[in-house]
């Protein structure tokens, strides 16, 4: 009973953020009740037992994506406002008969589904000591669904790659205020040291490459707003080598167990471990480098 | 009423919802937060079937851990796009 309420207000919460966030006055307050949409989401994950996604969510979904948005606005500048209102009835009552049916034509669909078992579960659970790790999520995806991460990571590559080619997106920052700058100090290596105990604990529990990744990347995000670092050119060569590192080594992984194991991405038997910790490393190091670079990124301005 | 199935349809009620936004708003950043949303919706489903067994299906969680991080690096992409198409129509004006 008691659960069923705390769900219920969750959904609630939820939704009306969601809403808020879409139909906001000012893009401002959108974007602000975005961020804390994605909060409320991490624990809904929490709550439904996805550890490993409360934890991302947090960090990539609520902080990483924040920053985009508002340094996005802050490039937009004041775009003419109230385009749209909801005062208006007809309308509201229009997309009522339209989106009411499809919702219904959904659950109907999607209900059985929730019924029904998958065998999935089970075949992850049984394989798990063959996997070289001991928690499930991290089986998936550093071991049976190696594909979807290495082509993940690839994707990362490529939205650097086309944010790049895009042209210089500079970077105003105002005059951080003292506090952020006393803060961020000492906020830094303990970042570090979180990030650190999320990727070895991946191995055993929720936690792995991803959402260290992330942590790192916000870290280094929050301390490039205190002007605590210098800015992050794309054209420093070491970051660049650092934005490869994760794909390349997980290729020469998979292209060496391709050639001389028994296929592409199958670990040898007793090797799985240290590779997927490797790979771990090298993917971490990436995810947080591209993941900077994408929010905080800057390209020096050609001279005039 | 089961768990996986209240919030199975709290994720087709926010991409639901997600979808009116891309729909009815001009902004651009307006919708790009739209999409999202509806990204969010669909992971909520495939979280919602992950947890039709206890422990949950490991293989949806990873797939929305990888889903996460593609959707961040789509809304930069997009992001970008949609300050150089501001920018560009700024310097039309």
């Amino acid at each position: 009973m008691a659960e069923g309420l705390f769900d219920l207000v969750l959904a609630g919460l939820l939704l009306m953020l969601a809403g808020g966030a879409l139909y906001g006055r000012s893009l401002y307050t959108s974007i602000l009740l975005f961020v804390t949409f994605g909060l409320v989401l991490a624990l809904v994950w929490a709550r439904l037992g996805a550890v490993d996604l409360a934890l991302a969510e947090a960090a990539i979904g609520a902080g990483l994506t924040g920053a985009l948005l508002f340094a996005a606005l802050a490039r937009q500048g004041r775009a003419p406002e109230g385009e749209f209102d909801l005062a208006c009835r007809r309308r509201g009552l229009a997309a009522a008969a339209v989106l009411l049916p499809v919702l219904w034509l959904m659950l109907s669909s999607l209900a059985p589904l929730a019924e029904r078992d998958s065998p999935l579960p089970e075949l992850a659970l049984a394989a798990l000591p063959h996997s070289g790790v001991e928690h499930p999520v991290t089986a998936v995806l550093l071991n049976y669904r190696a594909w979807d991460t290495l082509l993940e990571l690839a994707v990362l590559l490529l939205a650097l790659l086309g944010a790049r080619q895009l042209g210089s997106g500079r970077l105003d920052t105002a005059r951080p205020w003292p506090q952020l700058r006393a803060w961020n100090a000492h906020l830094a290596p303990l970042l570090v040291l979180v990030g650190g105990f999320l990727l070895w604990r991946g191995s055993s529990a929720p936690g792995g490459a991803f959402q260290a990744g992330a942590l790192l990347a916000a870290g280094v995000v929050s301390l490039r707003l205190a002007h605590l670092l210098p800015p992050l050119r794309w054209s420093f060569w070491p970051l660049r080598l650092l934005v490869l590192l994760g794909l390349a080594l997980f290729l020469a992984v998979a292209a060496a167990g391709a050639w001389l194991g028994q296929g592409w991405l199958s670990y040898p038997a007793g090797w799985a471990k240290p590779l997927i910790l490797a790979i771990e490393v090298a993917a971490t190091l990436s995810i947080a480098a591209s993941l900077s670079l994408l929010v905080v990124g800057e390209r020096r301005e050609p001279a005039p | 009423m089961s768990t996986p199935l209240f919030w199975l349809g709290v994720g087709c009620v926010l991409w639901l919802l997600g979808l009116h936004g891309l729909l009815t708003l001009r902004n651009a950043v307006r919708r790009i937060i739209a999409i999202n949303l509806m990204g969010s919706g669909v992971f909520l489903v495939m979280v919602a079937l992950a947890i039709r067994e206890r422990p949950g299906d490991p293989v949806l969680v990873a797939l929305v851990v990888t889903g996460l991080v593609v959707a961040v690096s789509a809304t930069a992409l997009a992001l970008r796009l949609s300050g150089q198409l501001a920018r560009a129509r700024k310097g039309d004006a």
